[in-house]
């Protein structure tokens, strides 16, 4: 049933990256060991990007994902160093948020995963497209009328907001 | 060249022995993969050398001249007494990651090396995004100073750490803006493409400025003088890896010099034409040679440099990046988008099949240079304007503080 090759191999080492990374997230106490994990586990969803063929955002993840949040979230945790030696534990939401988890977890597999790869699934039917989009394609797309340009100004016009709203609030009163 | 083994046909050669194709392959892949990441390895014992003696020479000194021919072996005793030191771990390190931090620092700089067209058939891996990629591994090297600087649990090293995160981030984004414009005049993200499409005309000549502000931001990236806060002995005395030692840290040097190296040879691909030059498809591993040159001058301009500038205040280099290189880094993108249209729709830009063509290529370059020559132009009258507006400032001041100076006294009981 499932074909043992090079890519098959490659996507059970960064499934093991994901989902190790993040329980490692969620079980460690030490906030630095936690995003590393967490480094990890994002590793792991690029490494997916690459076998889906999807180069540009594999790269982009890296660099978004790696290269920023997860340094920002390490910065914000150092500036907080007596968080990093917990021991002991803080709330006891354990419970909570692991039924959380295990719905939202439910929900994916009714929702998504059955429809598509279940008995009568459309994967059953429906075979993978042949074209393969590009770098190019994916610029194009983000431009065109009757593609996606809307979605791309919203979100370009958001992170502005954003933008102009953290020099607001960091600025000096003069 | 037909009946010699060597890399470029070695799959043929193997399977001509009897092998089975699918190990022809790996064992043609893993002697690429192993080539590619020793040849930064073999340069780096080199370049100490070199960096060393250009800055004895600008200091007025010899250098090193004791071990091999001109010193030249002095590199190599180092690393072995390197690797005979003892290896401390500090109390309240953190095991774990402190021994990790030195293997990404050597890693995340080997990785770029995959995308660096060689020659024309020589590449060890030609992404269609290579300088995405470029950007995507590098930014890697940041994870591994705030790692080190953290783990070692001391001071100074998270100091170091806390300087670094913000000089690296900030320089990135005046990096990454300079990079669009060879992508947009190459029209491509691959290394190998845009080597290609500088065969008629350098993309220095055509984006002087978007190359200059990808040089400048690339020494803050590898934290080489006049940027070296992050390691500035005389204030928190090594940074991030004071606290390694012996091989470890031997390994954090050595990728930071290959780091230099690799930044040189980036702008040598991305805007010195990479391999290009006389009868390089004649003889490819010609252009080899020519990328070592190319590299070469861009790596001695950055050596000069280092052992000539003095070190620049913290908030002097994010004023310098936040308020001088990202508005001109946005600038320059614009201007150079608008006069590429501008180029286009008038018909100068060389056509698909002359695209390799000097003659063809100069309409489009003039266009460019000159504008980015007024662009600097601009940039200069306003910095002059600012400066005297300073001075004026500054004179207006002193004048008021030497008037007001004289009736400081008579407002004192005058003792008769």
């Amino acid at each position: 049933m499932i074909e043992l090759n090079v890519q098959t191999i490659a996507f059970l080492v960064f499934a093991l990256f994901i989902l190790g990374g993040g329980l490692g997230v969620v079980t460690t106490r030490n906030l630095i060991h936690a995003t590393l994990y967490l480094i990890l586990s994002l590793f792991g969803v690029a490494g997916f990007f690459v076998l889906l063929s999807a180069p540009f955002l594999a790269a982009v993840q890296v660099l978004v994902y790696i290269g920023a949040i997860a340094i920002l979230i390490i910065f914000a945790v150092m500036l907080t160093r007596s968080m990093t030696q917990l021991r002991q534990v803080y709330n006891h939401q354990w419970t909570a948020s692991a039924v959380v988890s295990g719905l939202l977890f439910a929900l994916l597999v009714v929702g998504v995963i059955l429809p598509v790869w279940g008995i009568n699934g459309a994967q059953a039917v429906e075979t993978v497209s042949e074209v393969v989009a590009d770098t190019v394609d994916l610029g194009k797309a983000l431009v065109d009328r009757n593609q996606y340009v809307l979605p791309f100004e919203v979100a370009s016009l958001l992170l502005t907001a954003a933008m102009i709203g953290a020099i607001v609030i960091a600025r000096d009163d003069e | 060249m037909e009946d010699v083994c060597s890399i470029n046909n070695l799959v043929r050669c193997l399977l001509d022995g009897g092998m089975d194709a699918g190990l022809a392959n790996f064992i043609t892949l893993l002697l690429g993969v192993v080539l590619v990441a020793a040849l930064p390895l073999v340069t780096v014992i080199f370049l100490i050398w070199v960096e060393r003696k250009v800055a004895a020479r600008v200091q007025d000194r010899i250098g090193p001249n004791r071990v091999g021919p001109f010193g030249l072996l002095q590199s190599v005793a180092d690393a072995l007494k390197l690797l005979t030191k003892e290896d401390i771990t500090p109390m309240g390190a953190d095991k774990f990651i402190y021994n990790l931090a030195p293997i990404i620092a050597f890693a995340s700089i080997v990785l770029i090396w995959a995308v660096i067209p060689f020659t024309p058939l020589h590449i060890g891996a030609d992404l269609s995004i290579g300088i995405l990629y470029f950007m995507a591994v590098g930014s890697i090297a940041t994870v591994k100073v705030m790692v080190a600087g953290w783990s070692s649990n001391n001071k100074y090293a998270l100091l170091g750490a806390f300087r670094t995160i913000a000089q690296l981030l900030s320089y990135e984004v005046p990096l990454v803006l300079a990079l669009i414009v060879p992508v947009m005049l190459a029209g491509t993200m691959s290394m190998q493409a845009m080597t290609v499409a500088q065969q008629g005309m350098w993309f220095i000549f055509m984006a002087p400025v978007a190359a200059v502000i990808f040089f400048i931001a690339n020494l803050a990236e590898v934290g080489r003088a006049p940027f070296d806060l992050l390691e500035a002995e005389s204030e928190i005395i090594a940074g991030y890896n004071i606290e390694y030692s012996g091989f470890k840290f031997g390994m954090f040097m050595a990728g930071e010099f290959m780091h230099a190296f690799t930044v040189c040879v980036l702008m040598a691909v991305i805007f010195l034409g990479g391999w290009s030059g006389p009868f390089v498809h004649e003889v490819p591993l010609l252009g080899f040679v020519y990328l070592g040159l190319k590299t070469a001058f861009v790596y001695i301009i950055m050596l000069v440099l280092r052992s000539t500038v003095p070190r620049v205040r913290i908030d002097q280099l994010m004023a310098f990046n936040w308020k001088f290189l990202v508005p001109i880094s946005i600038v320059n993108l614009l201007l150079t988008a608008f006069l590429l249209y501008i180029v286009r729709a008038l018909g100068l830009a060389p056509a698909p099949n002359q695209a390799t063509d000097f003659v063809a290529n100069l309409p489009q370059t003039i266009v460019l240079f000159v504008g980015n020559l007024a662009l600097v132009g601009v940039i200069v009258s306003m910095i002059r304007s600012q400066g005297r507006r300073q001075r004026l400032a500054d004179e207006a001041r002193l004048a008021e503080s030497e008037t007001e100076e004289p009736a400081l006294p008579a407002g004192v009981p005058a003792g008769d």
